[in-house]
């Protein structure tokens, strides 16, 4: 133990310790490495605008400068003042959901959101995070033996299916299922019993039949095609196959630089959004690739390795809910172009072109980096 | 040392207090223990599957890289642009004066060749290509996407096309492909008008995809150049898959594109063409429906022939045109500038009566000269003309009862009279780079440091001096005093099928000025053609016909001295580009006018010899083919 680490250590313990002093504690390499991420972003956004700024590059890194104001507004709020307010954000994720199933704008794909003047809200994306919040909130003062209680765990159970069963009924199957998942790894890490884990992805696999029957028809196609994309080359596995023709030919080392022809002549659809690591893969090759999953990797190391280190239930389940989610992301895109699962309409965070989900994932470093600032403070201790 | 210091702080928040430390330590422990296992677990399988995609890249991009990239060569999704026809162009009567037809062409798509050089050298040892050529295809491909097929050799022969299907083996990336090219009928005849097409320069990439298509042609003067984008339309487009051949497998999506809008024009293409075998070089003939302003004819010698644009003009041609001193390819009557000389009486004598310097009745007497100071002003007729009213000074043309006039109302009045009838203004005719002319003021010549004189105005009473008209303004101001409104001269009548604007007399204000002095003026303009001793006597129109206004106009284009004068100065005994312009107005009938003219005839000496006979001949004309039958309304004549 380091005469620095107490230092630290005293520092928080004192409820007053300055902004000033926050701003040192937040992980300044973390936050460079979102900058990395989001500049490789801006390249791949740059060659699919046909080697412009314009249309999406710009705007891009416009939102990102907005998205690390947010993130870091955030990361100076206390921790605990946000786990008093967790149940709040929890309700209002609920609520815009609502709102967004009776008054929403439907797209393609069927995302939902709602407009806030010059911003598309989608409520799905945010209330992952809530859900994030309003789970951890929950556990943060459960026992070991508290968490063998089977009705302990229904309301929280119940917390997770609302969500749900309301973006499935948008419906947007994929958001719904990491919903799901990230639910479910908050729960995992909160110390449920294996067993009733086991008895849910039963539960699931009865489901699962029942469910395909109420899928819409194009949903079943994006199951059906992953299962055979080469049957209808033409149809809804055309993406699946100019997706992997693109990345196989990029080869080792790539295209270059804005030199990437099936994306550039519009093999690639959306290539802006869902497609976008297919772009950087064809024009940097397998090298390309690896390094940005690395960089993504990283991310995903730095929200475990807060989970590792905070003092208290609360970020740490915070910080595993939100690592998870931020996974998800990135493996659901990604296998997806490489057409290892059915096409889901999820975007590559930090790279993607498109507001909503670039303002929800910094929102979600926000809390990370709060839960990082604030790893020993003080909360009250686990109860039965 | 860690468990002593978390009691420590325990101890310090006080809040478990000591008794349920044990418990509270060990329940904490387990806890997290649970945890930080269970997040170890979810860390590991989440990098862990992050290490299957990496596997999955590395198999689809090193192992299996090689098949995806020779699919990606074949898999080429070809997006061609399907031209629109051009917008055809026609005349009042629905004649065709600007059309379509058909060119076959040898095309280059430079991605479908390994190399272009070695195409383009077995090309040229078929189908022979200059230089020159050679050049501007390489320029175009340079600009041009790799996909974008370019222009090789248009217009071909059956000859041709023939030796080149027979070597397609040896022509990788050469395609024959049939296009459209301009076609004008008429020829010289209206090419001031129709304008023509020319090959797209760099300036003339507005960004319409379409102007990229080879054998793609863009207006570059007159109506094809005004309306342009009606006239180009917009391209279609087809996504076609095609093998790593070239050859097509599948149409993908299909766009149509909208065809150019036909452009009606008010001309009538015979009359234009009568008129213009009348005339000779230096010559230009308006004929103006003077209700709605409507241009029906509008000549000018000489002329050029379109079409020689089409497949590019030759240097030696264009230096021909250039250089040769009668300027085919200016039209005389839009950008002719000259001086009005007598048909611009009538607005001095109008500008006199609205400023009340002068009244209908009032006389004046001619000497035959005006003396200012010490310089004398010359009347036409040496002799004078003797007491003279308004009207009989129209009728006489006589120069020192208009002298009277300017030197009474001044030169600015005058200028604004003119400005109203279209004199020394822009006239918005849908010819890009007609001239506007120039009416002095003497605002304008205090701004060029000089001073304006009385006798610069008395000069320009009597239409000469500074002035800089066209004929286009002369038939508009005539146009202007038959009715009485404010008619702009317009070439379009209808646009896709829609009218243009202006169709109807109704469409253009009143000019504002009493009828009591147009009608005054008009007097005087049919004495001059139908009262004896009018200056234009010969010009009477057949009593058929009807009876026809104007007024003679002739104008110096060399100062003539004193001495000269003296020594019994002869214009006819002068060389020709010394002589004298001559001009006629007209509008017919006089009762009803519906017609409006103006002649400017180069060197023509006099007014009534050389100009009035044309007008006259192109009023004939007129009313030969477009006057209403009887019974049938006016504003449907023509149609």
């Amino acid at each position: 133990m380091s005469g620095v680490t107490y230092e630290r250590r005293l520092l928080t313990r004192d409820r007053g310790f300055g902004l000033l002093q926050k701003l040192w504690l937040i992980p300044w390499s973390f936050v460079l490495l979102l900058c990395a991420i989001a500049a490789v972003g801006y390249v791949a956004l740059y060659s699919a605008g046909g080697g412009s700024a314009e249309p999406y590059a710009a705007k891009h890194a416009l939102r990102f400068g907005f998205g690390l104001v947010l993130m870091l507004s955030i990361a100076m709020v206390d921790i605990r003042f946000i786990a008093r307010l967790a149940w709040v954000g929890y309700a209002t994720g609920i609520a815009l959901l609502v709102l967004v199933l009776l008054h929403g704008n439907v797209g393609k794909g069927a995302q939902r959101w709602i407009d806030i003047g010059p911003l598309q809200l989608q409520p799905s994306e945010l209330m992952k995070i809530m859900l994030v919040l309003g789970l951890a909130a929950w556990f943060q003062r459960a026992s070991w033996e508290r968490m063998g209680n089977l009705l302990f765990l229904i309301p929280p159970g119940l917390a997770v299916l609302l969500p749900v069963g309301l973006i499935l009924k948008q419906p947007n199957l994929g958001t719904a299922l990491i919903t799901g998942m990230v639910g479910g790894a908050v729960f995992l890490a909160a110390g449920t019993r294996w067993w009733k884990f086991a008895l849910a992805a039963g539960g699931v696999a009865v489901a699962a039949p029942i469910a395909y029957d109420h899928l819409h028809d194009y949903q079943r196609a994006r199951i059906t095609t992953f299962l055979d994309p080469e049957s209808d080359p033409l149809g809804a596995g055309y993406n699946i196959i100019q997706s992997k023709i693109a990345l196989g030919s990029g080869g080792l080392w790539g295209k270059g630089f804005l030199q990437g022809t099936q994306g550039h002549l519009n093999f690639l659809p959306e290539k802006q959004t869902d497609f976008i690591f297919t772009m950087i893969a064809e024009e940097f090759g397998l090298v390309g690739a690896l390094a940005v999953l690395g960089l993504l990797s990283l991310v995903l190391v730095f929200c475990f390795a807060v989970a590792l280190r905070c003092r208290h239930q609360f970020g740490r389940l915070i910080a595993v809910g939100l690592g998870t989610n931020f996974f998800l992301y990135v493996f659901v895109n990604v296998a997806m172009v490489t057409g290892s699962i059915p096409v889901g309409g999820v975007p590559l965070p930090l790279i993607s072109h498109g507001g909503s989900a670039m303002l929800t994932t910094m929102l979600g470093f926000g809390l990370l980096i709060s839960v990082y600032v604030h790893r020993d403070a003080e909360f009250a201790s686990a109860r039965d | 040392m860690r468990l002593w210091r978390r009691a420590e702080r325990r101890i310090g928040s006080g809040k478990p207090g000591w008794s349920g430390f044990q418990g509270v330590r060990r329940e904490e422990e387990r806890r997290r223990g649970v945890f930080t296992r269970r997040t170890l677990l979810l860390g590991a399988g989440q990098l862990g599957l992050f290490g299957f995609l990496a596997s999955r890249l590395y198999r689809l991009q090193s192992e299996e890289g090689e098949r995806y990239a020779t699919l990606a060569e074949e898999n080429r999704v070809s997006a061609r642009l399907i031209p629109p026809p051009r917008g055809r162009i026609l005349d009042r009567n629905g004649q065709v004066v600007a059309g379509n037809q058909l060119n076959w062409r040898a095309l280059l798509v430079a991605e479908q060749t390994q190399d272009v050089a070695a195409t383009l050298d077995t090309f040229s040892r078929i189908v022979p290509l200059t230089e020159q050529e050679r050049a501007r295809i390489e320029r175009e491909l340079r600009r041009r996407r790799r996909f974008v097929p370019v222009a090789v050799r248009e217009f071909l022969s059956w000859e041709d096309m023939a030796r080149i299907e027979v070597n397609a083996p040896d022509l990788p990336g050469i395609l024959i492909d049939v296009g459209t090219t301009r076609l004008y009928p008429e020829g010289e005849h209206l090419s001031h008008l129709v304008g023509y097409v020319a090959p797209p320069a760099e300036r003339d990439m507005d960004g319409d995809p379409l102007l990229e298509l080879p054998g793609i042609r863009v207006g570059r003067a007159g109506i094809e150049r005004h309306h342009d984008l009606l006239l180009r339309g917009r391209a279609g487009a087809v996504q076609l898959e095609v093998n790593a051949v070239g050859r097509v497998i599948r149409e993908l999506d299909r766009r149509e594109g909208v065809p150019g809008q036909d452009v009606q024009l008010s001309v009538d293409a015979g009359l234009q063409k009568a008129l213009r075998g009348r005339i000779e070089e230096g010559t230009s003939v308006v004929v103006m429906d003077a209700r709605n302003g409507e241009v029906l004819a509008m000549a000018s010698q000489p002329s050029f022939d379109p079409n020689v644009f089409n497949a590019g003009v030759s240097a030696a041609q264009w230096r021909q045109w250039t250089s040769n001193r009668a300027t085919p390819l200016i039209n005389k009557a839009t950008n002719g500038l000259y001086a009005p000389g007598s048909t611009f009486k009538m607005i001095v004598g109008l500008a006199g009566l609205e400023a009340r310097v002068v009244a209908p009745g009032d006389r004046v007497f001619c000497p035959g000269h005006m003396d200012l100071g010490d310089t004398r002003f010359h009347c036409w007729q040496r002799h004078g003309h003797g007491s003279l009213d308004l009207r009989g000074a129209v009728k006489l043309s006589c120069d020192v009862y208009f002298y009277e006039i300017a030197r009474r109302v001044g030169i600015d009045r005058i200028a604004a009279m003119a400005n109203r009838f279209g004199l020394g203004v822009d006239l918005d005719i849908e010819l890009p780079g007609t001239k506007r002319g120039l009416v002095p003021t003497r605002a304008w010549r205090q701004a060029q440091g000089k001073p304006w004189n009385l006798g610069d105005t008395i000069v320009h009473g009597i239409g000469q001096g500074f002035y800089q008209l066209t004929p286009l303004q002369l038939a508009t101001m005539t146009a202007r005093l038959a009715t009485g409104r404010a008619v702009q001269p317009h070439l379009t009548r209808m646009v896709g099928g829609k009218p243009g604007r202006g169709g109807r007399p109704e469409d253009w204000p009143s000019l504002g000025i009493p009828e009591r002095d147009l009608k005054l003026m008009r007097e005087g303009m049919w004495a001059v053609v139908n009262e004896p001793g009018g200056t234009a006597l010969g010009a009477r129109l057949p009593p058929a016909l009807g009876v026809m206004a104007g007024k003679t106009g002739s104008v110096q284009v060399r100062r003539v001295s004193r001495e000269q004068r003296e020594r019994g100065f002869k214009a006819e005994n002068q060389p020709r580009e010394w002589r004298p312009h001559a001009l006629f107005v007209a509008f017919a009938p006089y009762d009803n006018p519906l017609y409006a003219v103006s002649v400017v005839v180069e060197h023509g000496m006099s007014g009534a010899g050389a100009a009035a006979p044309l007008a006259r001949d192109a009023m004939v004309e007129v009313f030969n083919r477009l006057r209403p039958a009887p019974g049938q309304r006016v504003a449907e004549a023509g149609r």
